[in-house]
C-alpha cells in the first residue's frame, strides 16, 4: 500500500499498471485489485491527487441512462453501472440524493418531443417515466419560470458526490495494495514484445506487463504513445455557477433540458452539499487545459437561469467553475483491447462516466481477462471503507452528539458556512490518500466551499492545513 | 435527541463591535447576558485590523486594542461572553431560542431576546463573477489580514488590489507591512482624495473606472486582466489579487429564522429601533447595516440595549 507524489518510480515490476486517476481509473484499479489479489498494481496520474480532471468539475449526476443510444456499449455500462454505484455508495458513505429529473419542455417542439423520449427510456428499460401537465410540474417546482409546457418525470435519476466517488474506489484500491503514483505524466512507453516501459516526466521509468488507458481527455495522447491513431479526443467545456445554500428550497428535482437539434440547454441542479447548480455550457474546444470561465458564458447562464428558474440568480454566487469534458468522433464509449500489445484502452468516456465507471471497471477488467491477462481472476470482496460524509441528507459531524461527546475537535467548527470542524480537517490530513493542496482539503471535507470562500475560515484553513506549503498550497 | 434547554435574559450572537457594546449595556442594567461568538477568539474584525482608527480622537486605538477593550468591558459589566461556539439554528418557528454547538457538545439557548449582531464579509471573487482561472492567490482583505495578522502567512510577491475604499486602502497598508508589493490599485470609480494618498505618497497606480475582467494563471494566478471604461483591456501581473470591499450581510441566522429582508441589501428589515419582523430578534451592526464603522456600529449597540430594556420592561 503505497501513495507517492515524489521521488523515483519503484524498479520491480507491475503486473498491470493503470493511466489515469479519474473516477473510471480509480473503479478500474479497484476491480482489478479485487480479481487479481496477488498481482503487483500500479495507478499513474500526472496530477498531484485523484480525480483532478473531468471527474471533479461535473455535474455530480448520477444517472438513470434513460437517455442513452440503445444498444451502444454506454447505455449498457451505465445501467450496470448506476446500479452498481448506487449500491456502493451506500456501502462507503457516498452521498447520494435521489431527487429524481423532470425534463420540462419551454415550447411546442420540445413538448412534442416528450413521448420520444418516454419510448427510449423505455428501450433503455426505464419503464417509470411518465409526462407530466403544466399544472402538475409548477405544483411540484412552485418556483419554474413561467412558459413551462409540461415535462418528462424521470425518477430515480440522482445527485451524488463525485470527488468522494473517486476518492472511495482509490482508497479501497490503495488499502488493498493498489501503488498510486501521482505527478507522473506518462511521456513514452515501449513495448518489448512481453511488456512495457513507461517512461514519466520526472519521476523515471515504469515496468508493466499490462497497460490500460484510462486517461480520460488525453487517451489520444496515450494511445499514440503507443503507436495507435485512432481516437481523437476533443475538449468540451461546460461552466457551472454554483448558487448559495438559500437556494436549495426553490429546486426539488434536477431540472433537465429536453435536447433538441439545437443542441443541449442547461440545467438546474441540487448539489448534495446543499446548493444549487447552473450549467453546464457546451463549448467544443482545442485547448485541454482551457478550464477557465467566460464573462459571456456566465452571462448566458445567467439569462437562461432566470428564464428556468428565476429567484435562483437573486441568490449570490458560491463558486464558479469550468470542467472538460470527452468528445470523440462516435456516439459512444470507445473500449478497445490490443491482446497482442497487452494493452487496453478506455476511451471516449463522455460525461456518464461518473454513472458508470463501475460498470467500465467490470467491462475492463473481462476484456483483460479474454485478452489472455492471466492474473485475474473470480473477484473477492474488499474490507469496506467508510468516507467522511460531505453531503446535508446525511449525518455530519456538527450534528452528532456522542462524536463530539468522544472528540471535541468535531464540535469545533473551522469552516462556518460549510461547518466543517477542526476534527474532520485532522482526519482528511491523516487519510490514506491525504490532500496535497488545499483544494484538495475542500474536496475532502467541504473546508472554504462555501459562500465566504475563505473570508473567514481561508487563514485559519490554511494554517491547519500547514504551513509547510508557503502558503502557495 | 432534544439539547438540554438553557434560559438567559439575552442571547447575543456575534462578538464584534455591535454585539458587545450592546451586551455590555445590557448586563451593566442587570440582565443576564450571554454572547456566543463561532471563532475561538472574541472581537469580530476589528481583531484582524491592525490600522488605526478605532477608539476616539483622544484616545486612539488599533483594531486588536479596540477588540480587547471592547470584550473585557463586556466581561466587566458581567456578560459572558463564549468562544468557540456556532448558533447553528433555530429552534422554533417564533420564539428567540437558538440550538447551538461547541466542544462542549449541544445546547439549546432559550432567551427573552435574541441580538443577531454577525456582521458583514466581502463578496468573493466567485460573487462578483469574475472569470478566468480558479488558481491560488485570490482572497479578500479579511483572509489577508488573518493571514498576515493572526497567523503570519507567506501572501505573495506581487499584488492588485480591487477596490478603493476603506477596506481597499487598509489591504494596501497589510500588504505592505508583509512584504508584499502593490502593483496597483483598481476602481470602477473616478479617483477619490485617498487614491492622491497612494498614488503620491506610495507611488501606486490608480487605475479609476477600470473593472476586473479576467483572472489568469494556473496553479497560482499570473495576472489579472481589466477592462477600462472605454473598453480597453490591459493584464496588470501579479501573484495575488485582492477583493476588497462589496460587503454582504452574513444573514445566515436571519435567513434561517426566516426574517423579512430588505431587498435592496438582503440584510434583515429593522423598525429603525433595531427590531426585525421576529418578536424578541433584534438585528445591529453590519448585519444590518452592512458598511458601518466599528465605532458607528457600537454606538447601535448601545442604542438597542435601551430599547431591549424597554421592550423587556427592564428599564
Amino acid at each position: 500500500m503505497t501513495v507517492s507524489r515524489t521521488g523515483p518510480l519503484p524498479t520491480t515490476a507491475y503486473d498491470l499498471t493503470v493511466v489515469g486517476a479519474g473516477v473510471v481509473g480509480c473503479a478500474l484499479a479497484r476491480e482489478l485489485v479485487r480479481r487479481a489479489p496477488g498481482a503487483r498494481i500500479a495507478l499513474l496520474d500526472a496530477a498531484d491527487d485523484v480525480g483532478e480532471g473531468t471527474s471533479k468539475a461535473n455535474t455530480a449526476i448520477l444517472h438513470t441512462g434513460f437517455d442513452a443510444v440503445p444498444g451502444s456499449l454506454e447505455a449498457r455500462l451505465v445501467h450496470e453501472g448506476s446500479r452498481q454505484l448506487a449500491q456502493y455508495a451506500a456501502e462507503s458513505g457516498i452521498p447520494v440524493e435521489p431527487v429524481g429529473a423532470l425534463l420540462v419542455a419551454w415550447d411546442a417542439a420540445q413538448r412534442a418531443a416528450l413521448p420520444g423520449l418516454a419510448a427510449k427510456a423505455e428501450r433503455n428499460g426505464h419503464r417509470a417515466t411518465r409526462i407530466i401537465e403544466p399544472d402538475e410540474l409548477v405544483a411540484t417546482e412552485p418556483h419554474l419560470g413561467p412558459g413551462a409546457r409540461g415535462a418528462l418525470d424521470v425518477p430515480g435519476e440522482s445527485i451524488i458526490c463525485p470527488w468522494t466517488t473517486t476518492l472511495a474506489h482509490a482508497t479501497q484500491a490503495v488499502r488493498a495494495g493498489v501503488d498510486l503514483h501521482l505527478n507522473s505524466r506518462v511521456t513514452a512507453v515501449t513495448w518489448d514484445g512481453c511488456g512495457h516501459h513507461v517512461a514519466t516526466a520526472g519521476r523515471g521509468t515504469l515496468d508493466t506487463r499490462w497497460l490500460v488507458n484510462a486517461a480520460g481527455l488525453h487517451a489520444d495522447t496515450v494511445d499514440r504513445l503507443l503507436g495507435h491513431d485512432t481516437l481523437t479526443v476533443t475538449p468540451r467545456r461546460g461552466q457551472l455557477i454554483v448558487y448559495d445554500k438559500f437556494a436549495r428550497d426553490l429546486v426539488r428535482h434536477i431540472l433537465l433540458p429536453v435536447p433538441t437539434a439545437l443542441g443541449k440547454g442547461v440545467l438546474v441542479a441540487p448539489t448534495v452539499y446543499g446548493n444549487v447548480l447552473l450549467g453546464p455550457t457546451a463549448e467544443d474546444l482545442d485547448d485541454k487545459r482551457a478550464t477557465h470561465t467566460t464573462a459571456d458564458a456566465l452571462d448566458r447562464l445567467r439569462a437562461a437561469g432566470r428564464r428556468i428558474l428565476p429567484p435562483l440568480v437573486d441568490e449570490e454566487v458560491t463558486a464558479v467553475y469550468a470542467g472538460l469534458r470527452t468528445v470523440t468522433d462516435q456516439d459512444d464509449y470507445r473500449i478497445d483491447a490490443r491482446p497482442d500489445q497487452h494493452y487496453v484502452t478506455v476511451g471516449g468516456i463522455r460525461s456518464t462516466g461518473l454513472t458508470a465507471c463501475m460498470g467500465i471497471a467490470a467491462y475492463v477488467a473481462d476484456l483483460l481477462a479474454d485478452s489472455g491477462c492471466t492474473d485475474l481472476g473470480r473477484a473477492r470482496d474488499l474490507p469496506p471503507v467508510t468516507m467522511p460524509n460531505l453531503g446535508e441528507a446525511f449525518p455530519r459531524p456538527y450534528q452528532d452528539p456522542e462524536l463530539i461527546a468522544r472528540d471535541p475537535e468535531f464540535g469545533t467548527i473551522v469552516c462556518h458556512c460549510e461547518r466543517v470542524t477542526r476534527g474532520e480537517i485532522r482526519d482528511a490530513l491523516a487519510t490514506t490518500i491525504p490532500p496535497a493542496s488545499l483544494e484538495g482539503l475542500r474536496r475532502r471535507t467541504r473546508a472554504r466551499a462555501g459562500r465566504c470562500q475563505g473570508f473567514s475560515c481561508g487563514a485559519a484553513v490554511r494554517e491547519l492545513f500547514g504551513r509547510g506549503n508557503g502558503g502557495r498550497a | 435527541m432534544t439539547p438540554a434547554v438553557r434560559r438567559v435574559d439575552v442571547l447575543v450572537v456575534g462578538s464584534g463591535p455591535a454585539g458587545l457594546a450592546a451586551a455590555t449595556r445590557l448586563a451593566t442594567a442587570g440582565l443576564d447576558v450571554e454572547v456566543l461568538e463561532r471563532d475561538q477568539q472574541a472581537g469580530g474584525v476589528p481583531r484582524h485590523c491592525r490600522h488605526g482608527g478605532f477608539g476616539t480622537p483622544w484616545h486612539p486605538l488599533n483594531g486588536p486594542g479596540y477588540a480587547s477593550r471592547a470584550v473585557r468591558a463586556a466581561e466587566n459589566a458581567g456578560a459572558a461572553v463564549r468562544t468557540g461556539v456556532t448558533a447553528l439554528g433555530w429552534a422554533d418557528a417564533t420564539t428567540p431560542a437558538l440550538d447551538t454547538v461547541g466542544a462542549h457538545g449541544h445546547e439549546r439557548i432559550a432567551a427573552r431576546a435574541v441580538l443577531l449582531a454577525t456582521g458583514a464579509r466581502e463578496r468573493s471573487r466567485a460573487a462578483r463573477l469574475i472569470p478566468g482561472t480558479r488558481p491560488a492567490g485570490i482572497l479578500t482583505t479579511g483572509e489577508l489580514q488573518q493571514s498576515v495578522h493572526l497567523f503570519g502567512q507567506y501572501v505573495g510577491a506581487r499584488a492588485v488590489v480591487v477596490g478603493t475604499g476603506r477596506i481597499g486602502h487598509a489591504a494596501v497598508g497589510t500588504l505592505r507591512r508583509a512584504g508584499v508589493a502593490v502593483a496597483a490599485l483598481v476602481t470602477d470609480r473616478p479617483a477619490a482624495p485617498r487614491d492622491l494618498d497612494a498614488r503620491l505618497r506610495l507611488g501606486i497606480p490608480v487605475l479609476t473606472r477600470t473593472t476586473p475582467a479576467e483572472i489568469l494563471g494556473s496553479p497560482r494566478a499570473t495576472g489579472l486582466r481589466v477592462r477600462r471604461a472605454d473598453g480597453r483591456t490591459a493584464v496588470l501581473p501579479c501573484d495575488t489579487v485582492v477583493l476588497t470591499g462589496d460587503l454582504a450581510p452574513d444573514h445566515d441566522l436571519a435567513r434561517r429564522g426566516a426574517l423579512l429582508l430588505d431587498p435592496g441589501t438582503r440584510a434583515p428589515a429593522t423598525d429603525g429601533a433595531s427590531r426585525t419582523s421576529r418578536s424578541g430578534v433584534y438585528a445591529i451592526g453590519n448585519l444590518a447595516h452592512v458598511t458601518w464603522t466599528a465605532r458607528m456600529a457600537a454606538a447601535e449597540g448601545r442604542r438597542v440595549g435601551a430599547v431591549v430594556l424597554r421592550d423587556l420592561g427592564a428599564d
